[in-house]
């Protein structure tokens, strides 16, 4: 039995038990701990699977802020945990365990019978990269083959973002989101949040740079700068702008509005809607990823700090 | 048991765990997290049949590992609106409650406004 093995078979024991301690634990809090740590081992077990690049975004985007966000939930929500109710009997549960089994099993007899040889677009993806003038394969479909998706997932992003800001109350539509965070100027996190967002701008902005040939990319960049932008925000170091700000509405459309243009051109250019023109296919697509990159850090670091809660102006 | 079996097994169990804690939880939060968890299995089970598409030096096949990365953000931006709208619910009623019978409590903190 090799090395590997026993090390994939441990990781496999610890995202099982991480992901088992979500759902047994007894508070909402300790279940979003159990998330964020689920989050990271995964990260492990993409590394494993040879798809860093999803290992990057499943830490930062899966684990990182889908935590933040839990974890603020769970607090905001505990003092409702010990009023609701005990959920279904045991019987119900037991239905219940039976028929996910039964799911698990199903999904479980798929993987051990998959075919033998499996069905790969890699060799397609690898011949057309060159013309798309990066080496990453997985950033080439991100931003060339599958372009559409990418186009897509912006609205979706900014669409989830209109979704939350509606949810504000009429008073407070246009100002800030959340409550201002007042910290003690020399507390750990306020230094943190002085010291820290330098490196960590460089580190986004280098991760969507180093994503045309290597692992990273504009998702993995913009949670990167997100994450900053949040210690700073969270850190009382800066306030989080008012939501009715044009440039941050310009900002946050930005990505789209280039992304849909460049792909109009490409009817005139290059024949097809989101096709790039093999000459100019990197400057596009870096064209592409710059307010592409804004927009992603943008709107994840908005869709955690929520709906706005304080009039514009207000402090 | 290779790399695939292995982690592709993992992803079942982890989308029977996030169904069975999505059934059966009755806070609206655990329900949420436990359909993260579900998410995030059928991600794993993706990624395990991208990792059979490796091919010379490429480690798996592209496409699905994109496919992946663009659902690992439209999932976090459902949850986001998913918490924002149970945070909602809380300051309106006081409770975080999906049973309609459920006694409705004082809205917490009104003192702004």
């Amino acid at each position: 039995m090799s090395l590997t093995y026993v090390l994939e078979a441990t990781l496999a024991v610890l995202v099982l038990g991480a992901a088992a301690w979500t759902i047994a634990a007894r508070s909402a809090f300790a279940a979003s701990v159990g998330y964020v740590s689920y989050g990271l081992l995964l990260a492990l077990v993409w590394v494993q699977l040879a798809a860093v690049d999803v290992a990057l975004t499943e830490a930062a985007i899966g684990s990182g802020l889908t935590g933040v966000l839990l974890l603020s939930a769970a607090a905001t929500l505990r003092v409702t945990e010990a009023r609701s109710g005990p959920g279904p009997g045991l019987p119900m549960r037991i239905v219940a365990a039976i028929c996910c089994a039964l799911v698990t099993a199903a999904i479980a007899v798929v993987v051990l019978t998959l075919p033998d040889a499996a069905p790969t677009l890699a060799p397609e993806a690898v011949a057309a990269l060159p013309a798309t003038g990066v080496g990453n394969p997985v950033t080439g479909v991100l931003m060339a083959f599958r372009a559409l998706d990418t186009l897509l997932e912006k609205v979706v992003l900014v669409l989830a973002l209109i979704g939350v800001w509606s949810l504000a109350p009429d008073r407070y539509w246009g100002g800030h989101p959340g409550l201002r965070h007042r910290l003690p100027a020399d507390g750990v996190l306020p230094f943190l949040a002085r010291t820290l967002p330098p490196l960590g701008v460089l580190l986004g902005i280098h991760l969507m740079w180093t994503g045309a040939d290597y692992p990273g990319g504009a998702f993995q960049g913009g949670t990167v700068l997100a994450a900053m932008w949040l210690v700073v925000m969270m850190a009382g170091v800066r306030d989080a702008p008012a939501i009715r700000e044009r440039w941050l509405r310009l900002a946050l459309v930005s990505g789209p509005v280039v992304f849909l243009a460049v792909g109009l051109a490409g009817m005139l250019t290059a024949g097809a809607f989101l096709a790039y023109p093999v000459d100019y296919a990197k400057p596009l697509i870096l064209l592409i990823e710059v307010p592409m990159l804004l927009t992603i850090a943008l709107a994840l670091g908005l869709l955690v700090a929520g709906p706005p809660e304080r009039a514009a102006g207000s402090s | 048991m290779s790399t695939v079996t292995l982690f592709g097994l993992c992803g079942a169990v982890l989308i029977g765990l996030g169904l069975f804690g999505a059934l059966t939880h009755p806070q609206p939060l655990r329900k949420l997290i436990a359909f993260n968890l579900l998410g995030s299995g059928i991600f794993l089970l993706f990624g395990t049949i991208a990792r059979r598409g490796a091919w010379n030096a490429v480690g798996g096949d592209p496409v699905p590992q994109a496919l992946v990365i663009t659902a690992i953000v439209v999932a976090f931006a459902a949850t986001a609106l998913a918490v924002a709208l149970l945070l909602r619910l809380f300051k309106e009623t006081g409770e975080a409650t999906l049973d309609p019978t459920a006694p409705v409590g004082a809205p917490p903190g009104r003192s702004e406004s």
